[in-house]
């Protein structure tokens, strides 16, 4: 049998919302990811402010659905998602344990932050080092990866390939 | 009045706002050709991002062009259900994807416009347009630094691939002087800060595409008036097939959702 929805408190929101996982990269929460932004309650109503990681990206509608069932399993009823367009979503709100997710899974994190973004042929080749070997001596081969947030790369020394999260 | 776009009070703010998402919307739907087509599997994952980006912002701007009407219409609404003579999206967007190099040639020519036209619009007075303005920017950085590279590769490339770059580029030129046609709209949105400098964007863009142009090896064509506007719902004979594609499922059972 299923409760009733009960009220809750911030904190308690807050914890259940910190195991909701990325449902394209699952090793990182959508805290690590900054796109969980905000709790906030009005009126004894919770208030979850995400905000898109791409315009395209497909995982957004499922993200909503993972937090939904998220709270309803811990039996909170009283919230709504709230989406936030502005400020938009940017890699350097990654935290820092969401970048050594990324590694331990071999995915190379951001590599700068990104105040400079406004190079549009890139004068100077990032060096991203291999999340595999370290070796800083790997090349890209596509600005597009397995996912809308991730460029493909490959080694020079440990010949691996691997996904690096390109900074937006 | 300059052209025959007719604007109720406040309705060239909605038409303003559907334009933009009429762009991405038939770009994307173009971009989205190449999924399982493209010349190698890197490409086909580029392409279907791309796309995938020009939809994602095609359905922000539909959603907010909706509210601007009072909700009349949603997203969905304005992708499926309205016929071609009501689409705004400049003809360039729904040409065929022809091959690899009239693709990337495209994506140069509307990449470099959108980099310039949503890194503006980040100033808009309309908080939503600015707010993804602000996010569409990003994306149009790399879709532009993806094209601009490809075209350089192929202009300065092989005598094959210089041909047809150089080809595709003198087929498409003629299509981008409806960037800058500046209507009524145009000039509306732009006196109430909504929207853009159309002569601000045009020197930008050109600058710009000299540059590409010239790092690609590539003679910039003749420029040449274009007779017909997309913008004003007059399309080329690939729209309507177009359209059938995207909305055969909407039309064949309306409201469908899944």
């Amino acid at each position: 049998m299923i409760d009733a929805p009960r009220l809750a408190s911030i904190d308690e929101v807050l914890l259940v919302l910190n195991e909701v996982c990325d449902p394209e990269i699952p090793s990182l929460t959508i805290a690590d990811l900054g796109i969980l932004r905000e709790i906030y309650e009005r009126d004894g109503n919770f208030a979850v402010v995400i905000t898109p990681t791409y315009s395209g990206c497909p995982a957004m509608q499922t993200i909503e659905d993972d937090i939904g069932s998220a709270l309803a399993n811990a039996g909170i009823g009283n919230y709504r998602i709230e989406t936030r367009l502005a400020p938009a979503w940017t890699t350097d709100w990654l935290s820092e344990s969401g970048r050594n997710k990324l590694l331990e899974v071999g995915i190379a994190p951001p590599a700068e932050a990104t105040s400079d973004k406004r190079k549009i042929r890139s004068a100077r080749p990032l060096i991203i080092p291999c999340p595999q070997c370290k070796s800083s001596n790997t090349e890209r081969i596509s600005e597009f990866g397995s996912t809308a947030c991730k460029a493909l790369y490959r080694c020079v020394d440990c010949r691996e390939p691997f996904d690096y999260f390109k900074c937006i | 009045m300059k052209n025959s776009v007719t604007c109720a009070p406040q309705s060239w703010h909605f038409e303003y706002v559907l334009r933009l998402g009429d762009n991405a919307l038939i770009l994307g739907q173009r971009i989205s050709e190449w999924c399982g087509h493209s010349p190698f599997v890197e490409e086909d994952v580029a392409m279907a991002n791309t796309a995938l980006d020009h939809i994602g912002r095609a359905r922000m701007l539909l959603t907010h062009a909706g509210n601007l009407q009072g909700n009349k219409q949603t997203e969905d609404d304005l992708a499926y259900s309205r016929n071609e003579r009501e689409f705004k999206n400049f003809l360039l967007c729904e040409l065929p994807i022809g091959d690899f190099a009239y693709t990337i040639v495209r994506q140069v020519l509307l990449d470099t416009y959108h980099f310039h036209l949503y890194a503006a619009l980040q100033k808009s007075s309309d908080d939503t347009l600015a707010a993804i303005a602000a996010k569409v920017v990003k994306e149009s950085t790399y879709h532009l630094r993806h094209s601009s590279e490809w075209l350089i590769r192929l202009g300065d490339g092989t005598e094959e691939s210089q041909r047809r770059a150089q080809l595709a580029l003198d087929n498409q030129w003629r299509f981008t002087s409806e960037f800058f046609l500046a209507d009524e709209v145009d000039d509306v949105a732009h006196q109430a800060g909504v929207g853009v400098d159309v002569s601000l964007l045009e020197k930008l863009w050109r600058d710009n595409v000299n540059d590409i142009l010239s790092a690609a090896c590539l003679l910039r064509p003749e420029d040449a008036p274009l007779r017909a506007s997309g913008r004003m719902g007059l399309h080329t004979e690939h729209m309507g097939f177009l359209l059938a594609e995207m909305q055969s499922v909407q039309r064949a059972y309306p409201g469908l959702d899944w």
